[in-house]
């Protein structure tokens, strides 16, 4: 049928990207700090935001550490490139509200059954928040977030995702969920978005990220997978 | 406005139920034209490696689908209430583009129980008229599963549907489903392969005396041609079924099972990006002229034609309905019309066990629908009489993937963040098997579709209303359904965490749970119960057939898609042996 010509196609182009050949088993606790890297937290600090400003950028970079912390299990969130990714995301159609039906009346004291019903667009969600918690910290603590000690900035964290924080434009428990949402985006999605540097956060679970063919493992149950991760583009774990 | 020189068929929306009845049409020597609103997607273009891997795009952001910042339906509880628009996708996932939802869907392929198509007459005669409550409006679908029995197997060799059969003539077999109503042969593939954790879920339920089964797979478990002569690969397990196209040509779908040959047909054009507005009659409101629909330019253009075929999205069908005023909308107040009525929805709820630490379940290595199954708590396949309810459940284990960013989780009363998350993520993703239960939702007085009085969609039509929220009798089917999968969980061993929708809860829109709505122009015996006759064709228009979920009176326990393209097939067949012959009412009414 016509459709040969193009499965022959992708199955090469699918040879040449990944190879039939076993890499060395890679485990899950391999990922240690020091391979995250100092030189990853100096990538990340090279990356210029186009969306966040520098105030907004340091509220970014130390709220999603928090949020995913370097530790034992791998890099956090800053070694990972989790605020490229967010910043990136903040230019795509999705944070310009632009996947959503955004069109009046926007009612309020609805059941929470019946879904997101504000106006506010992912990129006003955490322009409005950032503000607003630096705001609430500066009254509170006299400082911004970003210049509060770890466990004080945990400690707020905690307090907006059960919406204890005062905020004018928003509910500080929408401005968490949207932080905490997008943070895991950038930790499990490909490289390509800017997270999930050296696959760091597939190589946490055990995600062997594009192999995506596993016709000859789905014989071995209850084996341990030996492949390490791959990326759209290429690179391997 | 553009007039179209006039064609034999005009077909709205081309995802499986359109791809079926062009070809079907195409073949008999018509002239079919079908209209797409959403883009030309095809495996090649669309679904290639390595780039359809990647589920930031598709199952996050949803790219294959339908873009609600142009159109999507309002919701509300209760006829009380003011229904707000669904704004971002949750509950449902709308379909969009060629091939629909069933480019991205995951490839479980039912029949429906025999019981299922008189459901009305079977709980009547076996447990009295009193066993169904005043409330609901379940009635018998016009069609029996014998008469439908040649076109299920039709769908099943196009589909390429791989599975074991547990009945074949009436004789049961080992190893396949002992409830199946009779198939008359075999499944056209065998079944997948067993990934380990529904072998785990196969041996706990044998023990228990139930009988497993491989869930039947429009997942091709090794190369073939259909009747088409079209042909497709096996699976390989890449677990990026749902949201996602297939890039391996393994799962059936209008692009890997039918379109090849298709578009090779000179009498077939297909149009996508064209967006139909209504169906059009003529004067006397009993026969229709067309469609008007708006071409990729955003000019109006009517295409006229001797046929209609509505072939969109259950909703979006009942909405066009609406739109083009044909038949009487629905009255919940009087329980008058019939455009609308009988909206019906899936009831799910699920049990994880969590096996021992160092299990290797690689949640990763999946398929739409890699997974075993029972319906010993399906259809009516157990004594309902002390329980009281009407429908069951199917319950099984299935791996559609281990995609990290929707699929994986932490651990249950695990940290949803910061320290200690890491590690509860990484356990629960090895060792946590899912025990799911998809059962049936009756269709009540006061569940169903209308217009909406004040949200429009982008071209300033009224979006689709749904009136929808539980009722008791769900409740009660969930429970039981899930009573048993906690025994399974249990036999397996491990902890076993139960997730039960809990009664007086309310329907809720935000978290994933089923694309299988249905009902809003179902199939009856009679103008008054229904939209359309047994052949799916309008009771006010001759002219004018509805395929899809939206034909179901209430919904199975099942997903839909089998019965969707049975019901497809049976209809298309009598339009051929029978309407093209004498185009006029099929049934008298």
């Amino acid at each position: 049928m016509s459709d040969s010509a193009s499965r022959r196609h992708f199955l090469k182009s699918g040879l040449v990207l990944i190879p039939a050949v076993t890499l060395a088993p890679q485990t899950v606790f391999s990922s240690t700090p020091a391979e995250g890297g100092a030189e990853d937290k100096h990538a990340g600090e090279r990356y210029a935001p186009r969306f966040f400003s520098s105030a907004e950028w340091a509220f970014i970079n130390a709220a999603t550490e928090r949020l995913i912390p370097q530790d034992e299990l791998g890099p956090g969130a800053v070694a990972c490139g989790i605020p490229e990714f967010i910043d990136r995301q903040m230019e795509t159609p999705y944070a310009y509200g632009l996947l959503w039906y955004m069109q009046g009346p926007f009612l309020s004291d609805l059941p929470a059954e019946l879904g997101y019903q504000q106006k506010l667009t992912p990129r006003e969600i955490y322009r409005f928040g950032i503000k607003a918690c630096d705001d609430w910290c500066i009254s509170t603590h006299a400082k911004v977030f970003a210049q509060l000690p770890a466990d004080t900035q945990i400690q707020i964290l905690h307090q907006m995702e059960a919406g204890n924080v005062a905020m004018n434009e928003l509910s500080s428990a929408l401005f968490f969920a949207q932080l905490l949402k997008t943070t895991k985006e950038g930790y499990f999605s490909d490289p390509l978005y800017g997270g999930n540097r050296q696959m760091a956060g597939w190589r946490m679970i055990g995600f062997p990220g594009a192999r995506a063919d596993y016709m000859d493992w789905v014989d071995h149950p209850n084996e341990h997978y030996p492949l390490g991760a791959v990326s759209i583009d290429g690179q391997r774990a | 406005m553009t007039t179209l020189s006039e064609v034999d068929v005009v077909i709205v929306g081309f995802g499986w139920t359109g791809a079926i009845m062009a070809m079907e049409l195409a073949n008999a020597g018509l002239e079919v034209v079908a209209l797409e609103r959403g883009e030309m997607q095809d495996t090649a273009t669309t679904a290639n490696y390595p780039n359809i891997i990647d589920e930031l795009a598709y199952s996050t952001r949803g790219k294959l689908l339908q873009d609600l910042s142009k159109e999507t339906v309002t919701i509300r509880h209760s006829v009380k209430d003011t229904a707000v628009p669904y704004r971002q996708h949750g509950a449902f996932l709308l379909g969009n583009g060629v091939g629909g939802a069933g480019f991205h869907w995951n490839g479980m392929s039912w029949r429906a129980f025999t019981a299922d198509l008189r459901l009305h007459s079977h709980y009547r005669e076996r447990y009295g008229a009193s066993f169904i409550s005043r409330d609901m409006t379940i009635q018998d679908y016009p069609v029996t599963y014998e008469e439908l029995e040649p076109y299920f197997a039709q769908w099943e060799d196009v589909a390429a549907v791989s599975g074991k059969a547990g009945n074949i003539r009436n004789s049961i077999l080992a190893g396949g489903n002992r409830w199946e109503a009779p198939r008359s042969a075999e499944y056209p593939l065998p079944a997948l392969k067993s990934i380990y954790g529904a072998q785990v879920f196969g041996k706990a339920a044998d023990a228990l005396g139930y009988a497993s089964f491989p869930v039947p797979a429009a997942n091709a478990s090794a190369p073939y041609t259909n009747q088409y002569g079209v042909r497709l690969g096996p699976c390989n397990f890449c677990g990026f079924c749902e949201g996602y196209g297939c890039y391996m040509y393994s799962k059936a779908s209008p692009q890997t099972s039918i379109l090849p040959a298709l578009t090779q047909k000179k009498n077939f054009t297909l149009k996508p990006r064209s967006h139909v507005l209504r169906v059009e009659t003529d004067s006397t409101g009993k026969v229709a002229t067309g469609v008007t629909y708006l071409d990729p330019q955003g000019r109006e253009v009517f295409q006229p034609a001797k046929m209609v075929i509505l072939c969109a999205f259950q909703m979006h069908n009942v909405r066009l309905l609406l739109l083009s005023k044909i038949g009487r909308p629905y009255d919940p107040v009087s329980g008058e019309g019939v455009v609308g009525k009988n909206y019906a929805y899936h009831m799910n709820s699920s049990v994880n066990v969590l096996l021992p630490k160092g299990t290797q379940l690689n949640p990763y290595i999946g398929a739409g629908a890699a997974g075993t199954a029972i319906d010993d708590f399906n259809g009516d396949n157990f004594d309902h009489g002390p329980l009281g309810f009407i429908g069951g459940a199917s319950v099984y284990h299935l791996r559609t993937g281990g995609r990290p960013i929707g699929q994986s989780k932490p651990l249950k009363d695990g940290p949803n963040w910061g320290e200690g998350w890491k590690a509860s993520v990484q356990n629960d993703y090895q060792r946590t098997l899912p025990i799911y239960a998809q059962g049936t939702v009756m269709s009540y007085r006061d569940t169903y579709l209308s217009l909406d009085p004040t949200y429009k969609d982008s071209h300033g039509q009224p979006l689709l209303r749904m009136t929808f929220d539980w009722h008791e009798n769900e409740f009660a089917m969930i429970r039981h359904a899930i009573d048993g999968a906690t025994q399974i969980g249990k036999a397996i061993g491990g902890e076993v965490q139960v997730n039960l929708r809990k009664s007086g809860s309310r329907f809720d829109t935000r978290a994933y749970q089923s694309t299988h709505t249905t009902g809003g122009a179902i199939m009856g015996d009679s103008p008054a119960n229904s939209v359309v006759n047994r052949y799916l064709q309008s009771w006010d228009v001759h002219n004018l057939f509805v395929m899809g979920a939206c034909a179901f009176p209430q919904n199975i326990g099942y997903n839909p898609t089998g019965l969707v393209a049975a019901l497809t097939y049976w209809s298309v067949d009598h339009i051929k042996k029978l309407y093209l012959k004498n185009p006029g009412p099929m049934v008298q009414a």
